[in-house]
């Protein structure tokens, strides 16, 4: 019993190696969506921002390609990403955001403080369609075609190597896209 | 010329590290004094060479040698020489040079100043130091040099993050530092005690010593980040339970732990292979927080080097080191006879649960940091804790040990009973009932979480008094006398304490008070916030040495004398980045935060926050790390002083 009691640290420890081991092969960044391409599963979020009529929904994506950005006002890489955000959004990109697991007050908070880059933000304080988009954390990016379907997932804040080299090019190619 | 010396004298650092991390265990082994005598000059000269590659980079960094890659990636000319000086350890490559630094000069210390300690017991200490050294090293020259050159070499530098560009964070990296470096001594000299099999009085006194010196620094960096993190950060938050910073308070908690089970060790000989396990763990907690920052395996704010080849480096270090030991450790342990009897009833009984708590936190903080990583190899789904998880969990479990805390110091070591012992704090709980009843009253029997913490804090901060307050009482007779004979470590130890309650007492206010508005405002514009009204003067441009700012200024009345407070977002063109700089009107009861954001044609955006008390939180943990300060200048503990003090030379706890 004693020898054993004197073994569970080692055998812990192996654990943790092993999970960390296989953790830092995957690109904690570059993980598939179930989703990829496959249409959105319907969802109406109710608006965040107090001057909006209606929120953000499952009919707003398509038509032309897009980013979907979820983010929380309690998030720090989220601060990290929003300049990006803002500069995508003076270059044209249409993003809308959805204010995950957040009060509406915060996440509005945080728009009106540093710059709203989105067209169309819903507020999701459960966090129910945070499950269904299958979001694993904020911040998190999906880019959608033009026929709202998703194509890819980023996870983790948008850098600016992520847009020119991965995010940026796909998008031109959706837009080329009939 | 200085990098190709710096590259130079951290090949000859790594030889000579290869030294010492063989010919002193092997000399221990043979009980050969030439071979162990060799380890100890290794050891001096080694450090002395990494002093050297440390002070060239640190000159190529000041001198803004831009034919460095290093230092043209993170060094700018506009940049004010200071921050120059502190963007060497700014960046990957600097910061494990200076962690190796630290090292390098701590294993210096070992030989120059442990002539005291059994032979084979330094050679042995030395020897594993050696190859901590050796794998840092390696780790350095091989996937992170930071001599490369750059040609052709640029004009100009790329800058350092400005947000990294704050007295605060000058000290903030050397701090942390030295605190996950200094348990590297701990470790050391536990691996050293597995492999001799016996764990006597000079082992305790010099390993104590060690921890506390780690503990002090690592509590100093993290009151400094914390306080970074609100001035500069402008997130109005003081802590954020982000990756990075979990990876600084895990081995903080076990540090702790290890810091009360090594004076059980010192004082009474019990608890041996605890103390050595959490020495064994708290040095792997460093490196995991290491680890953490460098490899990407999880998304922060902090990681500033995301490379899985260093990830796996580093991992393949930690595998070594931790399992190596752990399993010397599960071999060699149960030799190691348990030391003293005692009763549950007494301050060793206090000590163990303190370290059961402690332990059962750094596995919730540990748990909530890797469930993601976890969660995604056995569901294959990606989840995420955010700070609920912690508030649910860390909060009722670090409750009761904050209870704890006031009554371990006033219960006897070896046996005591409750009764005994409760009457001894029967002031400070009175002081905590009534603070605990008159805070019920006022806030409307709502606040009760609040109410509990307020009267935590004073319970805390009566029973850390209550340690001098009984001693002093006791020799009232002679009070001058009772007070100057006071030892330090007393001292150190209600500072410690009574720093903790200050912190309780901060987190408490701002949790349960804390007030915010977003407004927006033009020039002229007042707002009234938190029995105060703000006026927003001017809107201005201004210019510092490397950035451009858009700075508002507000006049303040109410509640006192008025006064003016800027906030300003500064653009830095050559790191093309935005920061905030807060406006903060700090006064013991309570800060004012403003912060400005986006501007737009119906004004500016201001964010306010009213924090109560706040400023007791860093204060708290200063006063921590002073007692600890203190304390480590307690005579007993001076290096070499105590254990030549013939008494205390004999084996203690040994087989």
């Amino acid at each position: 019993m004693k020898r054993v009691l004197f073994l569970a640290p080692i055998a812990l420890f192996v654990v943790v190696l092993v999970v960390f081991f296989v953790g830092l092969r995957r690109d904690p960044s570059a993980l598939p969506s179930a989703l990829i391409d496959k249409p959105v599963p319907a969802f109406i979020l109710p608006p965040l921002r107090p001057e909006d009529s209606r929120g953000f929904a499952a009919t707003d994506l398509g038509g032309e390609p897009m980013l979907v950005n979820v983010y929380a006002s309690w998030c720090g890489p989220c601060k990290l990403e929003h300049p990006m955000l803002m500069r995508l959004k003076r270059e044209g990109v249409i993003i809308h955001g959805v204010d995950w697991k957040d009060t509406r007050e915060a996440g509005y908070g945080f728009l009106a403080e540093r710059g709203d880059p989105f067209v169309r933000v819903g507020s999701d304080q459960s966090g129910r369609t945070g499950i269904d988009l299958g979001v694993a954390g904020a911040p998190e990016t999906f880019v959608i075609d033009k026929a709202g379907k998703v194509r890819y997932r980023h996870i983790g804040a948008i850098s600016i190597e992520d847009w020119e080299q991965k995010i940026g090019p796909l998008l031109q190619r959706l837009r080329a896209e009939s | 010329m200085s990098a190709e010396v710096g590259q130079f004298a951290l090949i000859l650092a790594l030889l000579l590290a290869l030294v010492q991390s063989t010919a002193p265990l092997w000399g221990a082994w043979r009980g050969d004094g030439t071979l162990m005598a060799l380890g100890r000059a290794a050891a001096r000269l080694q450090a002395g060479f990494v002093i050297l590659a440390f002070g060239c980079l640190a000159y190529a960094f000041v001198t803004c040698d831009f034919s460095v890659a290093l230092v043209a990636n993170h060094a700018h000319t506009a940049q004010p020489t200071p921050y120059r000086f502190a963007a060497t350890w700014g960046n990957h490559e600097g910061s494990l040079l200076l962690w190796v630094l630290i090292l390098v000069i701590f294993g210096g210390a070992v030989a120059t100043f442990g002539g005291a300690l059994r032979e084979t017991l330094q050679a042995r200490v030395l020897g594993i130091q050696g190859i901590i050294g050796a794998a840092f090293l390696s780790f350095l020259l091989f996937t992170s040099n930071p001599f490369l050159r750059l040609s052709p070499a640029p004009l100009e530098g790329r800058e350092l993050n400005p947000l990294l560009q704050d007295p605060g964070l000058v000290m903030h990296p050397p701090m942390l530092y030295l605190g996950y470096v200094g348990f590297s001594m701990a470790f050391c000299f536990a691996v050293a005690a597995l492999i001799e099999g016996r764990v006597d009085a000079a082992w305790a006194r010099w390993v104590r010593p060690w921890v506390l010196a780690a503990w002090v620094p690592l509590t100093l960096g993290i009151t400094l980040g914390s306080a970074w993190a609100y001035y500069e950060l402008g997130w109005g938050g003081w802590w954020f339970w982000d990756p990075v910073e979990n990876a600084s308070l895990m081995p903080w908690i076990l540090g702790t732990a290890l810091l009360h089970s090594a004076l059980v060790l010192e004082r009474r000989g019990a608890l041996v292979s605890w103390t050595i396990l959490l020495a064994i763990l708290t040095f792997s907690l460093s490196l995991v927080g290491t680890f953490l920052v460098r490899s990407g395996i999880l998304t922060s704010v902090h990681a500033f080097a995301v490379d899985p080849e260093r990830g796996v480096y580093i991992l393949a270090i930690i595998g070594a080191t931790t399992g190596l030991s752990l399993a010397l450790y599960a071999w060699r342990a149960q030799a190691l006879r348990p030391g003293a009897f005692f009763t549950p009833v007494s301050r060793e009984g206090g000590i163990i649960l303190n370290n059961l708590f402690l332990s059962v936190l750094c596995a919730v903080v540990f748990w909530g940091t890797f469930q993601p990583v976890f969660i995604e190899l056995m569901a294959g789904d990606k989840i995420s804790v955010g700070p609920p998880f912690y508030a649910r969990t860390f909060v009722p479990i670090a409750a009761p040990l904050l209870v704890l805390v006031v009554l371990g110091p006033m219960v006897n070591w070896k046996r005591d009973s409750l009764r005994q012992a409760l009457r001894r704090v029967r002031v400070p709980l009175a002081l905590a009932a009534v603070v605990l009843l008159v805070s019920l009253v006022l806030g409307g029997f709502k606040g009760v979480i609040a109410a509990g913490g307020l009267a935590l804090a004073a319970w805390l901060v009566a029973g850390a008094g209550a340690i001098l307050g009984r001693r002093w009482w006791a020799g009232r007779a002679y009070l001058g006398r009772a007070i100057r004979t006071t030892p330090r470590a007393i001292v150190g130890l209600t500072l410690a304490h009574a720093g903790l309650g200050l912190l309780v007492l901060g987190i408490t206010a701002v949790t349960a008070w804390e007030t915010d508005k977003v407004v927006s405002m033009r020039p002229g514009d007042t707002v009234a916030f938190a029995g105060r009204t703000l006026t927003l003067a001017a809107l201005e441009n201004v210019n510092g040495p490397n950035y451009e700012a858009r700075r508002a200024r507000f006049t303040v009345t109410g509640q006192g004398a008025p006064f003016t407070l800027s906030s300003e977002r500064r653009f830095f063109p050559s790191a093309q980045t935005q920061t905030t700089e807060a406006g903060i009107h700090v006064r013991p009861l309570g800060n004012l935060y403003v912060s400005v954001g986006e501007e737009s044609p119906a004004g500016v955006v201001v964010r306010l926050w009213d924090h109560p008390l706040i400023v007791w939180i860093w204060l708290g943990g200063f006063t921590m790390a002073l007692g600890g300060a203190v304390s480590l200048s307690d005579r007993r503990l001076r290096l070499g002083a105590a254990v030549k003090a013939p008494a205390l030379a004999q084996p203690m706890a040994a087989e």
